[in-house]
């Protein structure tokens, strides 16, 4: 059995004449491992910026477990299910590791707690803390951050700011988990060590993943099915062996 | 789990609460100078204000130029209320209460409607906004008709006995304090602090950020409205002119001393300023008053420049504030291991971390797998 | 005619603004910051104006000595204050800037004194044209500020100078990598916008004769809404929006019972321009990179 997660149909964007992306068309199902990769430029940033509401799409729509999230705010696209990493890392880098994955947790419904609830110290403020920091605690866990989780964010190194992107991404309960390039800038042992986390999330959690990456071994290894992209339009699309040994793929990267 | 109390989350209001116990006995007993009782409520007053604009400036982030408004909407509107209760309730004690709570309301009003549209404007446009606001509610009063707030005469309110209004004022830091250091230390605390930090990724992660901008705002301006209420117990008669936007950037100035992001900053900064304010007056008059401003102004660069100036980053590693105390306390306070609690009370922050994460080039490891697309190039 | 004299008016003092506008918005076009300051560098041409009055008595070299001052000024502070925070977060600039008015307004009032000076520049008789009655000033200040802003907008479109500026402001990274000393221009932004300043003060001197230290506070003020509303970066933007200021300032004054509220309406505008478009009329939306 597998349900389509996120199917998107006809999605585009123009910026003032530029055709940034168009015509894209994606079905994912759920717990897939889902590649998006192309050259630089070729739109799959946007793609992730329309799916989490930065960009509000020109033309086409995307539909979460059916449902259509087209256009809808940032806020409300991560509270129905979908969150994101960022290419160029973007942490709360004045806050610890943990206090990073807990403001993810922030709208969880069984964590909810009013404004008044907390100015006032009700004792169900104290509750949800303490039920937050043991959540927190367990997501850092699997990311490999739990020592580091007093550590201002901004004093890691690279490769675990990335992971705690992760955590504070997965914080938030997607259904559908958007990573944008995950393993730049990490060397091979981590490289490794992060297919294995990724692999983790999606059988622990049930989460769907698309990611965008460079490091073909990277992709290869964990995704099923990619989509490539150049110039905003798909190249290739579907099993990843055949879709990056097309021709036009290996021209579009080599520049032939 | 050992539950621990930790101390150092209390020690501003044991502190300040000590503080008005020994100064209420000293009322009592008729020890307390007439300078001292202007100065207690200058005080009081000036640490509400710099600890509710700290909210906005050090922990969302955003400047706002209109405090002065917002303490103008609350001198007037809950003067008048005073006074129009006065025949009522007399010089009494649910007199003060109602009229701050009317003041501090009906600025927090002006803040949601202020708020709503302006806070979808970021930085420089904010603050010129909140100025505009200031400037444009100083405006409506100083040009009302005489029998309503007084117009350019000024609004005659009644001015409270001294002897005790300082411990009113004392009374409303201390809540203003619980109210903003709770918010602070909670859940929506860290939403605020996350929204400064990078708004873009508050959003992804699913903060409603204008809900937090929202509140922020409110509860600031219900600060400054209070705080307006206050001064004009203090005054047999409120001045528009004393509202200006300048009047605003003296509480920036006291936020800015503090340490933007400290509350304990603020509250030394305001208590300090005023003092100096109080004192000063008797020495510098006339023309030499304004060496004050003159100093001020120094002071406020030089700090800013300190604080923030990217070329001097491992100046400031070297020789700053807590160094020198863990120094002197022989205390071993390593940034990287504090707790998650200390670690945010004490880092005065700074855009900066974030602008040159994002703008620094990624050294990418040259041992890594192969970039297909840079093999195009 | 009324209507007629009053819009004459308030293109003067619209050329005014302008001109103060112009200055905000190349700097904040090329340095991307709000220079809180820049009122009170007008403020500074104002005192150096009248000290050269009393020295010398001659408008013109007053204003040249005010000029060269201003630029001077404007250079300095550019120098020492905000240079070290390039790259630092905005807000910390923008305090920065308020600290330097600040220190600009207690120096001026420490070395003039708090009580207002009278400075007398030109004199001149109202000209009159059938039924129109125009004050000489008016007539002055308008056609130097469109004599200044063709100027402008010339070196702006036609030197190399001006458009390496027009790169700076867009793109100041690929400026550099073009060649372009981002460091220059900037330097050379604030002169070009402390002398306009100082041309602003002159007319507004001319104006009303009275001088105090904080004269450029509110015009400085007004000029930046003024920018704003035109959208901010934008030259031409700068000058509309000054004109448009100037326009409603010299319209509500004339109406007794709006006039005490005119600071007020011209801040409203502000307001509802920045809602309704908030990049200002003429100005272009900013994208931020994800």
């Amino acid at each position: 059995m597998s349900n389509t997660v996120l199917k998107i149909e006809n999605l585009g964007i123009t910026f003032g004449g530029l055709k940034a992306v168009q015509h894209l068309n994606l079905e994912i199902k759920e717990k897939q491992l889902y590649g998006l990769v192309g050259p630089n430029g070729a739109g799959k940033t946007t793609v992730f910026n329309m799916l989490t509401g930065v960009y509000k799409p020109t033309e086409g729509e995307f539909f979460l477990n059916g449902e259509n999230l087209t256009g809808k705010s940032q806020e409300l696209i991560n509270h129905k299910g979908i969150a994101r990493t960022f290419q160029n890392i973007r942490l709360f880098n004045n806050m610890t590791v943990i206090r990073n994955v807990l403001v993810g947790l922030h709208y969880q419904p069984e964590f909810k707690c009013g404004f008044f609830t907390s100015v006032f110290r009700l004792p169900r403020h104290f509750k949800i803390e303490k039920a937050m920091r043991e959540r927190a605690k367990e997501i850092l866990r699997i990311v490999g951050l739990e020592e580091e989780r007093n550590n201002l964010s901004c004093n890691l190194p690279y490769g675990k700011q990335r992971k705690l992107e992760i955590a504070r991404a997965l914080a938030t309960n997607p259904k559908l988990l958007l990573l944008d390039e995950p393993a730049a800038g990490m060397n091979p042992q981590e490289t490794a060590e992060l297919m294995d986390i990724v692999r983790h999330i999606r059988d622990k959690y049930n989460i769907t993943i698309l990611l965008i990456e460079h490091d073909m071994k990277f992709v290869s290894g964990l995704c099923d099915e990619v989509t490539v992209l150049n110039f905003g339009t798909v190249l290739a699309q579907g099993n990843t062996k055949e879709a990056l040994n097309d021709p036009e793929v290996i021209k579009a990267y080599i520049g032939g | 789990m050992k539950k621990n109390i930790k101390w150092n989350h209390y020690l501003n209001y044991i502190i300040i609460g000590a503080l008005t116990v020994v100064f209420s006995a000293m009322s009592l007993t008729g020890t307390l100078s007439r300078l001292s009782y202007v100065l207690l409520q200058n005080i009081s007053i000036a640490i509400i204000l710099s600890v509710s604009l700290s909210v906005v400036v050090g922990f969302l982030g955003e400047l706002s130029l209109g405090h002065a408004g917002f303490m103008c909407i609350g001198a007037y509107l809950g003067g008048k209320v005073s006074s129009l209760l006065l025949p009522a309730f007399g010089e009494s004690l649910i007199n003060v209460i109602i009229s701050m709570a009317v003041g501090g309301i009906l600025a927090a009003i002006c803040g949601v409607i202020i708020g709503l549209p302006a806070l979808r404007l970021r930085g420089d446009y904010l603050a010129i906004v909140t100025l505009a606001f200031g400037e444009i509610v100083r405006s409506i009063f100083m040009n009302s008709s005489p029998e309503s707030f007084g117009g350019s005469f000024g609004l005659q309110t009644p001015r409270y006995d001294r002897t005790y209004l300082f411990i009113v004022g004392f009374v409303v830091v201390l809540i203003c304090l619980a109210v903003i250091q709770n918010m602070m230390r909670s859940k929506h605390g860290r939403a605020i602090t996350a929204i400064r930090d990078s708004e873009i990724a508050a959003r992804a992660t699913g903060i409603n950020v204008t809900k937090y901008k929202l509140i922020v705002f409110t509860v600031s301006s219900f600060f400054a409205g209070v705080a307006g209420v206050l001064y004009s117990f203090t005054q047999s008669n409120v001045q528009s002119v004393n509202f200006s936007y300048n009047y605003s950037i003296e509480i920036l100035v006291m936020v800015v001393l503090g340490g933007m992001g400290s509350i304990n900053g603020a509250i030394i900064s305001a208590t300090l300023i005023t003092f100096l304010d109080v004192q000063l007056q008797t020495i510098l008059t006339g023309d030499l008053a304004v060496l004050q401003d003159f100093f001020y102004a120094i002071i406020l660069i030089v700090i800013v420049i300190y604080n923030n100036a990217p070329g001097l980053k491992n100046f400031r590693d070297k020789y700053n504030f807590k160094n020198f105390t863990e120094k002197l306390f022989k205390k071993k306070n390593n940034p990287a291991h504090m707790t998650d609690d200390e670690a945010k009370w004490n880092r005065v922050p700074s855009k900066i971390l974030v602008d040159e994460v994002l703008s620094t080039k990624i050294q990418r490891d040259p041992t890594a797998s192969v970039k297909p697309d840079k093999e195009g190039k | 005619m009324k209507i007629l004299e009053l819009l004459i008016n308030g293109l003067s003092i619209g050329g005014t603004y302008a001109m103060i506008a112009l200055g905000y918005t190349m700097v904040y076009g090329i340095a991307k910051m709000l220079n809180f300051a820049h009122g009170d560098v007008i403020m500074v041409g104002g005192y150096t104006m009248f000290v050269m009055m009393s020295l010398m008595g001659n408008p013109i070299l007053a204003l040249l000595c005010a000029t060269v001052l201003c630029v001077v000024l404007g250079v300095t502070i550019e120098k020492l204050a905000y240079k070290p925070l390039r790259g630092a977060s905005p807000l910390a600039v923008l305090i920065t800037a308020i600290g330097v008015s600040y220190l600009l307004q207690s120096t001026a009032q420490m070395i003039f004194g708090s009580s207002p000076k009278m400075v007398n520049l030109i004199s001149m008789k109202p000209i009159n044209i059938g039924a129109l009655r125009i004050e000489g000033y008016v007539v002055v200040t308008l056609v130097a500020s469109v004599i200044i802003m063709t100027i402008l907008t010339l070196f702006i479109k036609y030197t190399r100078i001006g458009r390496a500026m027009v790169a700076v402001s867009e793109d100041k990274g690929a400026a550099q990598l073009m060649g372009i000393n981002a460091n220059a221009i900037i330097t050379l932004t604030f002169a070009i916008g402390s002398a306009l300043a100082a041309f602003a003060g002159f007319f507004m001197l001319v104006k009303s004769p009275s001088l105090s230290n904080t004269m450029g506070a509110m015009p400085g003020i007004k000029a930046f809404t003024a920018a704003v509303i035109g959208g901010i970066g934008s030259i031409p933007g700068a000058m509309l929006g000054g004109i448009l200021i100037g326009v409603v300032e010299a319209f509500s004054l004339s109406v007794e019972s709006i006039a005490p509220y005119t600071d007020a309406i011209e801040f409203l505008i502000l307001i509802i321009i920045l809602l309704v478009r908030p990049s200002g009329i003429l100005g272009k939306k900013r994208r931020e990179k994800v």
